[in-house]
């Protein structure tokens, strides 16, 4: 048993990760990544069938896509840290023929990654097409995926929920970061999802649970609950509270650090904020 | 070869910016639209300046394009603004039935096209899009080469009747056009007179091409240099002058070789004067995370692989 302490270190080592790659290639998401990095973490190393030796196709084990791909250190280095590949390889993140492109991608082969992310919009569609297979493959194991509350924007989501609802696609479990931010300001200055984002989705034929994205206990607790209720004819979103750039003071909560990195003593300074606990990179 | 005086470095979604900031003072019909991109497209000068002019659409390409083109029913001229990923491929059929189609009056105004985008990765550079949009009917294709130039494209495309994609870039390149310089679509430019080689380049390769020409200077060979800001409609006219002069063919662009400029130039060139092509452009593939200076050379886009391409052709003569 993975305890919850144990857990939270490795979120912390995870979030050091995120801000040195990101350091490293002048270029990339450290807010998204910050604020998922315990959820992605517990689901790694806690909540997840799943197997480092890596198969494409996934049979008969658990499946995970990052359909808000930008968050790519967070899932890099969960992966490197949960056995894919060399920690080391997450230094040559963003950097000419790397596998840790600056978006998730296959073309390189980087155990871990089943589809290409980045373009947004394309993950909930591409994980109910996976949950049917395993359906057809007859395996009983669940898809996972994380996607952005900005992200809800685009309209294939919603062509997803249908679908999903519809043909009854209840191996299916979809986390919303709910930060309330994307990039030209918060969510709900941009264009706002309206109040009641439960609403809707239960309107589309979802489960809904919400969660505490930075309470590991409750993360834990809500994904447990959320795979006891799969295979009842509906698919569950969960709603993710989450604070962008978390826990980084001068980063919490703000859209302004959705995409860029971190100068030298920003760095410094956030590190200083973050204990090593499993040795960087 | 002549001398061209860089003025400064500037990125060309910066001379979209400016352009679409001057069109918002001068012309009350033009109204902007963009998907969560405005600090990335330079649109925030417009968006402050006639804020009841510009729509934020959210993360919703393909709401856009449909929008824009109901607002040219009512007389608005709308500019669009993503990345040109999500401008061209993300949307296509929303544009070729809602836009092309239907013959709306839409400005689809695409930045961080091509390699050039970097870090971001292939999800993001798309390579595709002149070839999708120039193969619509009604569509008006052009990719200008820097600053000043992408700044007067912009504010030219506002009196054009019908639809127009407009591509420009994210990395900061020489601005060496004049900024008075008025831009007529559909019209090439001539750089440099010359005669043994005709270099047709566009967008960011138009710099690489003329300082592959002071490189081929030295060695002696004397090339003619034109800028087509504007792959469809096609100069023929201009193009086919020079080749009938040079004999001999170079294209450069930050595209997929299969439907880019090189493609557009060989097709005429096949039908009305066949005549030795070499194209510079990316051979069939994807791109991957770089810096701009890193991707340019390793799919073979530099000023280096503009002189090589000069010299194949030079022996096929
Ligand atoms: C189809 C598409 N349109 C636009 C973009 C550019 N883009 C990247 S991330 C982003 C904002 C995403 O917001 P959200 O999902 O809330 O993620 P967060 O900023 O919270 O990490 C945008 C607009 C994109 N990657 N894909
Ligand atoms: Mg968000």
């Amino acid at each position: 048993m993975t305890d919850i302490r144990t857990l939270e270190q490795t979120a912390t080592q995870v979030r050091r990760d995120i801000l040195r790659m990101v350091h490293g290639a002048k270029s990339g998401h450290p807010g998204g990544s910050l604020g998922c990095a315990d959820f992605l973490t517990a689901l790694y190393f806690k909540v997840l069938n799943h197997n480092p030796k890596f198969n494409m196709n996934g049979k008969n084990e658990d499946v995970f896509f990052l359909s808000n791909g930008h968050i790519s250190p967070l899932f890099y280095s969960v992966l490197a840290r949960s056995g894919y590949f060399p920690v080391e390889e997450l230094k040559t993140f963003r950097k000419l023929h790397s596998r840790l492109q600056g978006h998730p991608a296959t073309a390189e082969h980087l155990p871990g990654v089943r589809i290409a992310s980045g373009s947004l919009g394309q993950g909930v569609s591409v994980a109910a097409g996976a949950a049917l297979s395993k359906k057809l493959n007859d395996d009983k194991n669940l898809v996972y995926v994380l996607m952005g509350d900005g992200e809800l924007q685009e309209g294939q989501n919603w062509e997803a929920f249908m679908f999903a609802a519809h043909h009854k696609v209840d191996n299916l479990i979809v986390t919303v970061d709910y930060n309330g931010q994307q990039i030209d300001g918060s969510t709900m200055e941009v264009l706002g999802l309206g109040a009641d984002i439960e609403a809707k989705l239960k309107a589309f034929g979802w489960e809904i649970l919400h969660m505490d994205g930075h309470n590991m206990q409750n993360i834990i607790d809500t994904m447990a609950k959320a795979k006891t209720m799969t295979g009842n004819g509906k698919p569950i979103f969960i709603i993710m509270k989450t604070e962008m750039g978390q826990p980084i003071d001068f980063m919490v909560g703000s859209h302004k650090w959705h995409g860029i990195a971190p100068s030298d003593s920003d760095l410094e300074k956030a590190l200083a904020q973050l204990p090593s606990t499993l040795a960087d990179y | 070869m002549k001398k061209f005086e860089v003025q400064n470095v500037k990125d060309t979604r910066s001379g979209f910016g400016a352009g679409l900031s001057e069109l918002g003072k001068t012309n009350p019909n033009v109204v902007a639209l963009c998907a969560d991109l405005t600090g990335s497209l330079k649109m925030d000068a417009f968006q402050k300046e006639h804020p009841e002019r510009f729509f934020q659409v959210g993360i919703a390409e393909a709401n856009m394009i449909g929008l824009a083109a109901g607002l040219a029913i009512g007389d608005k001229i709308p500019f669009t603004g993503t990345f040109a990923n999500f401008s061209t491929g993300r949307v296509y059929d929303q544009i070729r039935q809602s836009v092309a189609y239907s013959n709306k009056n839409v400005k689809i105004c695409a930045s961080h096209a091509g390699v050039t985008l970097g870090e971001d990765g292939a999800t993001h550079q798309i390579l595709e899009d002149i070839g999708l949009m120039k193969m619509l009917p009604n569509m008006t294709v052009i990719n200008p080469c820097d600053y000043n130039q992408t700044k007067a494209a912009t504010i030219a495309i506002a009196d054009h009747e019908g639809p127009v994609y407009l591509r420009f870039g994210r990395p900061a390149v020489p601005n060496f056009t004049s900024a008075t310089d008025k831009f007529e679509i559909g019209k090439a430019l001539m750089l440099n007179e010359g005669s043994d080689v005709t270099i047709f380049a566009t967008g960011h390769l138009v710099w690489q091409a003329i300082e592959a020409g002071h490189i081929l200077a030295e060695k002696g060979i004397n090339v003619e240099l034109i800028n087509i800001h504007t792959i469809k409609p096609l100069d023929a006219q201009a193009i086919l002058n020079s080749v009938r002069k040079t004999r001999a063919v170079v294209t450069a662009e930050e595209h997929q070789m299969n439907g880019g400029l090189g493609d557009s130039i060989c097709q005429l060139l096949a039908r009305e004067l066949p005549t030795p092509v070499e194209m510079v452009a990316v051979n069939d593939s994807f791109g991957q995370s770089g810096t701009p200076d890193e991707l340019m050379k390793e799919y073979g886009l530099d000023a280096t692989n503009i002189v090589a391409a000069v010299e194949r052709v030079m022996k096929r003569k």
